[in-house]
């Protein structure tokens, strides 16, 4: 690769242009250089927004609760290369990564962990509940499922206007065993809406593998009880994570319905902060490490000659500053004034006198 | 409590003995709810119980609030006696419906032929900066219901002893505990023998004004009584403890000696449990008044993330010594 294209490459991440539908993917596994770099530029950053937050948990900057996606980037940079700047997304707690892929600014992000003014919420939703309208990024929410149904009613908003947008929610196998779950998945079904439906399969709910909670644990058979479409990846390869969302979004535009998702991955770190991973060996996630989706496209690219050690090293350095940056800005932030707590229960016209 | 024998005890070993307790006197008591058995508890209430009675005592179920809490009040119906946890009680709204029209309502529905004796216990309140949605006190809501007893654990010898009682009752028993106090360690009376959960409690007596809270209020409510002794003001205080049915006695008798109350708590102040007091001593006790009733209750706003705006929405221990100051017109 020649001095001169890289750089473009580089320009191009750095100009901030996150949003997938700008460029035109080659189907099947051959990667194009430029998306190759931006898939592993995407991924990079996510891990390391995120042990940076961990790094400022432990510092007491950051406070509350914060789950990190550590280990599961591929799901999140997957599909959200199928989904355009008019598609709605819902998430979990578990929501930094999605928040990035979807071009949320790092430095607002971490003040909203900071729970500085400058934040993104202005410092009252926090690590999990990260909102940006202008993104459509409804949240980060915290009670498990508990955004589901409000996919559906966003994707069912989308059909009674004729638009061509689409909804994607992300949501755990935790998730799954809510009524929650099988109540939005017969909505969706019944009134045949644009949702893509996209479970992250961690195997675990905070400490309940998935064998304690699932009576089937092929997650992506339970699509079949509502006449949903539904397929299962493997969550620990981009590449196909992006393949599978492509045709699964290709699948609602063509039938109107509705598709689940399944992507098989694995979180590395602790549930939160707040966990000593009693119920699991170390062994198994030393295992799972193994798979990283981060270093197999890294392997992957530098194998098919498309980047050089350069080229990561380069790339590490961006997002340090990048990461920096981030943490400087919310650093540098204020606190919202208290006269401004009882703010925003009411929009400005309906505040009672 | 009349023994001088006290042990030092943390909030959460004072829950987990009551646990145990249960477990070990009655073998039809088991344990059921989210991450209490493999995960050790969400905080660690129940760590080691399940090494210690088996997973079919101490039962992790799925997320399925509505579900579970459903097939506790079945298994009560059944024969069994249930404590299920509700991690916390901001999920307990996806268990409204089992609640509100299951556990209260059978009874009645049946003519008197069906008892529901359910414990449901689930941890509450604030002050660890978890936001809009995990920082509920919803007390008042679960207070409205006629059938249910709603008890609150607002110190550790409630946390102690609360559950026991619960497991005598024939009716469903929510028990509400209190997150942020859960490492807390304090000095516990050892002598249990005039237990009860019927009564509110004077938890520190005075003459000039009755400081009548519950929950997370009592230990703010005794630290601004300690310091406003040292102004001179003796405040009296009374942990209601029983939200439903509520034991207002003790409150008016409190009020009968001081002529003076300030009510406090978490929860929202409008329709709140501090509204009912002060309705109730409108209507039995407004002549032995010198002052109007006051009220102290959380700002009305979604919890906010951010430490110094959490701080500011709750009443603190110096807004009650400040309110109290100005209600005796003291400087
Ligand atoms: C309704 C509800 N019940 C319980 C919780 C507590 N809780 C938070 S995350 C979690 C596990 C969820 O697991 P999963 O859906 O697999 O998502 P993951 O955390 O693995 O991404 C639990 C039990 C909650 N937030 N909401
Ligand atoms: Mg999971």
């Amino acid at each position: 690769m020649s001095l001169d294209c890289r750089k473009e490459i580089f320009q191009h991440l750095n100009n901030n242009v996150k949003m997938s539908n700008i460029i035109e993917i080659k189907p099947v596994h051959t990667i194009d250089q430029v998306h190759g770099m931006q898939l592993l530029y995407q991924m990079m950053r996510i891990r390391r927004f995120e042990e940076k937050s961990a790094e400022m948990y432990t510092k007491t900057r950051i406070r509350g609760f914060l789950h990190l996606y550590i280990g599961e980037e591929a799901v999140a940079v997957g599909v959200m290369q199928a989904l355009v700047a008019d598609d709605n997304i819902l998430s979990t707690y578990r929501e930094h990564g999605h928040a990035l892929a979807r071009g949320i600014d790092a430095p607002v992000i971490m003040a909203e962990m900071y729970g500085k003014m400058q934040g993104c919420c202005r410092g009252r939703g926090g690590s999990m509940h990260l909102f940006d309208a202008g993104k459509k990024f409804y949240g980060g929410n915290a009670i498990v499922a508990g955004h589901l149904p409000i996919a559906v009613g966003m994707a069912l908003a989308s059909k009674k206007q004729n638009k061509q947008n689409i909804t994607c929610c992300f949501f755990g196998d935790g998730a799954v065993a809510e009524g929650a779950f099988h109540e939005s998945m017969n909505l969706a079904a019944l009134w045949s809406v644009p949702l893509l439906m996209v479970c992250e399969n961690n195997l675990y709910a905070m400490g309940t593998a998935i064998r304690y909670s699932h009576a089937v644990q092929e997650l992506e058979k339970k699509g079949a009880a509502y006449g949903i479409g539904s397929v299962a990846v493997n969550g620990m390869d981009v590449l196909e994570v992006e393949r599978a969302a492509r045709e699964a979004v290709e699948r609602i535009h063509t039938t109107g319905r509705p598709f689940f998702l399944v992507c098989n991955t694995y979180r590395f770190r602790a549930h939160s902060m707040f966990d000593a991973e009693l119920y699991r060996d170390k062994s198994e996630v030393e295992e799972w490490k193994k798979k990283d989706p981060i270093q197999a496209l890294q392997k992957q690219l530098l194998n098919e000659q498309l980047v050089t050690d350069e080229d990561v090293q380069r790339l590490s350095h961006e997002i340090e500053q990048e990461v920096q940056a981030a943490v400087d800005f919310a650093e540098a932030g204020t606190w919202e004034p208290v006269e401004e707590l009882s703010r925003f229960v009411y929009s400005d016209q309906r505040k009672p006198a | 409590m009349n023994s001088n024998d006290t042990i030092l005890i943390t909030y959460r070993e004072a829950l987990k003995q009551a646990v145990r307790e249960a477990l070990h006197k009655d073998e039809k008591v088991f344990l059921m709810g989210e991450d209490v058995g493999r995960y050790g508890g969400a905080f660690a209430v129940s760590k080691g119980l399940l090494q210690e009675f088996g997973p079919e005592r101490i039962m992790d179920v799925p997320l399925s609030e509505n579900g579970f809490v459903g097939a506790g009040i079945g298994a009560a119906l059944g024969g069994m006696r249930p404590i299920v946890e509700i991690m916390t009680v901001n999920f307990s709204l996806l268990a409204m419906d089992q609640l509100v029209n299951n556990a209260a309502t059978l009874l009645h529905m049946s003519g008197g032929q069906l008892n529901v004796p359910v414990v449901i216990r689930m941890s509450c309140g604030t002050g660890r900066q978890l936001a809009a949605q995990h920082s509920h006190s919803w007390e008042p809501l679960f207070a409205h219901i006629p059938g249910l007893i709603v008890l609150s654990a607002g110190t550790h010898e409630d946390a102690r002893h609360m559950l026991p009682m619960a497991l005598q009752s024939a009716d469903p028993v929510i028990i509400f505990e209190y997150t942020a106090m859960l490492n807390m360690e304090k000095d516990m009376p050892g002598n249990t023998s005039d237990f009860n959960i019927n009564k509110a409690m004077v938890r520190k007596p005075g003459k000039d004004i009755s400081i009548i809270t519950y929950g997370a209020g009592v230990y703010k409510a005794l630290d601004a009584a300690a310091a406003l002794a040292t102004m001179g003001v003796e405040a009296e205080v009374v942990d209601l403890r029983i939200l439903r049915p509520l034991d207002k006695d003790t409150a008016f008798e409190s009020v009968r000696k001081t002529h003076r109350a300030l009510l406090v708590e978490e929860a929202w102040a409008t329709v709140n449990i501090s509204a009912e007091i002060s309705a109730c001593i409108m209507e039995n006790v407004f002549y032995e008044l010198d002052l109007p009733v006051q009220r102290l209750g959380g700002v009305e706003v979604p919890m906010p993330y951010a430490k110094h705006l959490e701080d500011a929405s709750l009443p603190q221990k110096e807004d009650i010594v400040e309110r109290v100051k100005k209600m005796l017109q003291h400087d």
